[in-house]
């Protein structure tokens, strides 16, 4: 039996707008294991990206208990919630989210500045990557001069800059033609391969198709699971 | 120690970004340093201009010097007059036998006169003194040699020539030796004066063009009268001495003195023929007033650092609304609060030091183009207000920093990605 790495019991998380309170969250009870790869469906506003921001340590749940590795998150300070992010998780949006100041190579070696990583090596590691996700020669590149479907690649290579265990991974094909699309997909199965636990949220079933398990939400809750299948 | 370098390179890549942004958002440290720098060289550099003229006329020194009072007598018909004014030997002993904390004192008689070589001739004054005249008056000489005391008590035919007078008279040549004469009388030259060296202009030329002789001996041949012809009229005037030039041994000394000489005349002077100079008294007049002027240029100063202060926070708070989704995303990639504040207080911090430095550079330059353009003015850049300006820009970057810099770093990093 493997331990688990992300575990939700009953978390609820709402939203207050005013007078109307949106229970974005409403009772999570959620256990992945070392090495899953999960696709989360359901419909817009069911509650997805909230659980999404959960697990990657953005947010904190109101009431229920969120586990990660077996440590409380609700006990972590803010900035030993940051040390998370930058030791053990990566992120892939949606919108890509790469700072457009910088070029390529530097938003690849991003949170290695923030883990503390010596620059040279960061250079070398984030050159490293650039060439596994068949950019080496854009290094130089601004993120507006490449197009969306090597922007999501920028956004994988600098997911995997600090070597995390989980990667999340906000509908990352969502904004991509499907051939594009299905390259992401082969990457992240990949990555998947190596080990990795993956997360990630999509409304294609095409796309949840190429993970191992489906957890279906509706409403905050999770509505369905198909567990992990073969 | 490392992180801080490492996010003072995320923020100063952030200026890099928008060099021009960045020069115009530093305008207000710009011109406010360099205001600071600018004004403080000039204030400096007159009071430099002032503490040098003023040592050059001694700090030591009272000046007294007689002066015609207020012609009371203008419509009298008589064309001819005796006017008496000014100084007397009775003022100077007084002054000699009361005060003990006058060192020396020099009595100057002016005698207007032709002074002749040969062909050659110049209208000048003859300086009748004492052998002690140099010890108070900063003059030095050239070569050859002052008058003795047994020249002083003989009342010997010597003189001594300033510098421009031995020049118009003799040209180049040498005249230690030679002689000159004055009215009938014929002079021994016996040393040459150096040229003098005070800022006030009118002083030096009479001082360079003036022949100096034992007082004795123009009082032996010229009596105490002066005629002067005027247009039509002839004054006769009797002024015993002109000048009277008192060395106070200790700088303390030299305002008390100053008041106790005036009040002494006073009882023994009815009407204002005598003025005193006092040029301790000018310095510190001069002290006064550029300390006035320090405080009026600082404030000036200050409003404007204040306005460029206030520049720079509106534009860092602007910068950050702008960059609030690369917050999220800085968040979301492990950068703590910590690390986003020192990125933007950095970038302030580097803004208005960078903003200081080109001020103070900006300073410099306009105190060195005063100089070419305004005559006669010198500036002084002191180290002193380098520093100063640099601090000031420091902080001013600091506090305009801090605020934006805290409001960037307590973004919500879900809100922060979501923006847009
Ligand atoms: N920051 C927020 N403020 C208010 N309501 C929110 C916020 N984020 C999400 N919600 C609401 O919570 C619900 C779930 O949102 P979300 O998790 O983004 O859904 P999904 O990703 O599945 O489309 C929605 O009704 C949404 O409107
Ligand atoms: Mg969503």
């Amino acid at each position: 039996m493997p331990a688990p790495v992300l575990e939700l019991r009953g978390v609820q998380r709402a939203y207050s707008m005013g007078d109307t309170t949106v229970r974005a969250l409403d009772g999570v009870d959620l256990v992945i294991q070392k090495g899953e790869f999960v696709a989360v469906m359901g419909p817009s506003g069911s509650g997805k990206s909230t659980l999404l921001n959960l697990l990657g340590c953005l947010d904190r749940p109101d009431a229920g208990q969120y586990l990660l590795d077996g440590q409380d998150v609700a006990t972590l300070h803010d900035d030993e919630l940051s040390g998370i992010r930058s030791e053990r998780l990566g992120f892939i949006f949606q919108s890509f989210n790469l700072i457009q100041s910088l070029d390529v190579l530097q938003n690849i070696g991003l949170p290695l500045v923030y883990g503390g990583c010596d620059p040279a090596e960061a250079a070398q590691r984030s050159r490293a990557l650039a060439q596994r996700v068949g950019l080496g020669d854009r290094t130089g590149h601004r993120p507006m001069e490449l197009s969306g479907g090597q922007q999501q690649r920028v956004a994988i290579a600098r997911s995997l800059s600090n070597n995390p265990v989980i990667i999340l991974a906000d509908e990352p094909t969502g904004n991509l033609d499907t051939r594009t699309g299905d390259e992401i997909m082969a990457l992240l199965r990949e990555l998947h391969a190596e080990g990795r636990t993956i997360v990630m949220v999509t409304h294609e079933d095409d796309i949840a198709a190429k993970a191992q398990r489906v957890v279906t939400m509706r409403d905050g809750r999770v509505q369905h699971d198909t567990g992990i299948r073969a | 120690m490392k992180r801080f370098l490492r996010m003072a390179r995320i923020g100063s890549e952030g200026l890099k970004l928008h060099p021009l942004r960045s020069l115009l958002t530093a305008l207000g440290i710009i011109i406010g340093v360099g205001t600071v720098i600018y004004m403080l060289a000039v204030i400096e550099g007159r009071g430099a201009e002032i503490q040098e003229r003023i040592k050059a006329r001694g700090s030591n020194n009272i000046i007294l010097r007689a002066k015609k009072p207020q012609d009371d007598t203008k419509a009298s018909a008589s064309r001819s007059r005796e006017v008496v004014y000014g100084l007397t030997y009775e003022d100077a002993r007084r002054i000699h036998d009361t005060f003990d904390a006058v060192d020396v004192l020099v009595p100057v008689r002016d005698v207007s006169g032709s002074v002749y070589s040969g062909d050659a001739r110049c209208d000048t004054v003859v300086m009748a003194t004492v052998p002690w005249y140099l010890e108070v008056s900063r003059g030095s000489l050239q070569h050859g040699r002052w008058f003795t005391d047994l020249e002083m008590t003989d009342a010997s035919p010597v003189t001594v020539l300033g510098a421009e007078l031995a020049r118009t008279l003799f040209l180049w040549k040498d005249p230690v030796g030679l002689s000159v004469r004055v009215g009938s009388k014929v002079y021994g030259v016996i040393g040459v004066l150096e040229s003098t060296v005070t800022s006030d202009e009118r002083e030096s030329i009479k001082r360079d063009r003036a022949a100096y002789i034992p007082l004795t001996t123009v009082r032996e041949r010229f009596g105490e009268r002066n005629v002067k012809t005027g247009s039509g009229s002839m004054d006769i005037e009797r002024v015993e001495l002109h000048e009277v030039l008192l060395r106070v041994k200790e700088t303390q000394d030299v305002v008390p003195v100053a008041d106790a000489v005036r009040t002494m005349l006073r009882r023994f002077h009815t009407n204002e023929d005598y003025e005193m100079d006092v040029p301790l008294a000018l310095l510190e007049e001069a002290q006064r007033e550029s300390g006035k002027a320090k405080q009026l240029f600082g404030s000036i100063a200050a409003i404007s650092l204040l306005v460029g202060g206030i520049g720079i926070m509106n534009i860092m708070l602007a910068s950050v609304t702008e960059r609030t989704r690369e917050i999220g995303i800085r968040r979301a990639l492990g950068a703590m609060r910590s690390d986003i504040t020192l990125q933007f207080l950095v970038e302030t911090l580097i803004l208005s030091v960078a903003g200081g430095a080109i001020g103070i550079i900006g300073g410099i330059a306009a105190a060195a183009i005063h100089e070419q353009v305004v005559d006669d003015s010198t500036t002084m850049v002191t180290a002193m207000s380098v520093v100063l300006a640099f601090g000031i820009s420091a902080l001013v970057g600091v506090l305009a920093g801090v605020y934006p810099a805290v409001r960037a770093s307590g973004m919500d990093p879900i809100e922060a990605l979501r923006h847009e």
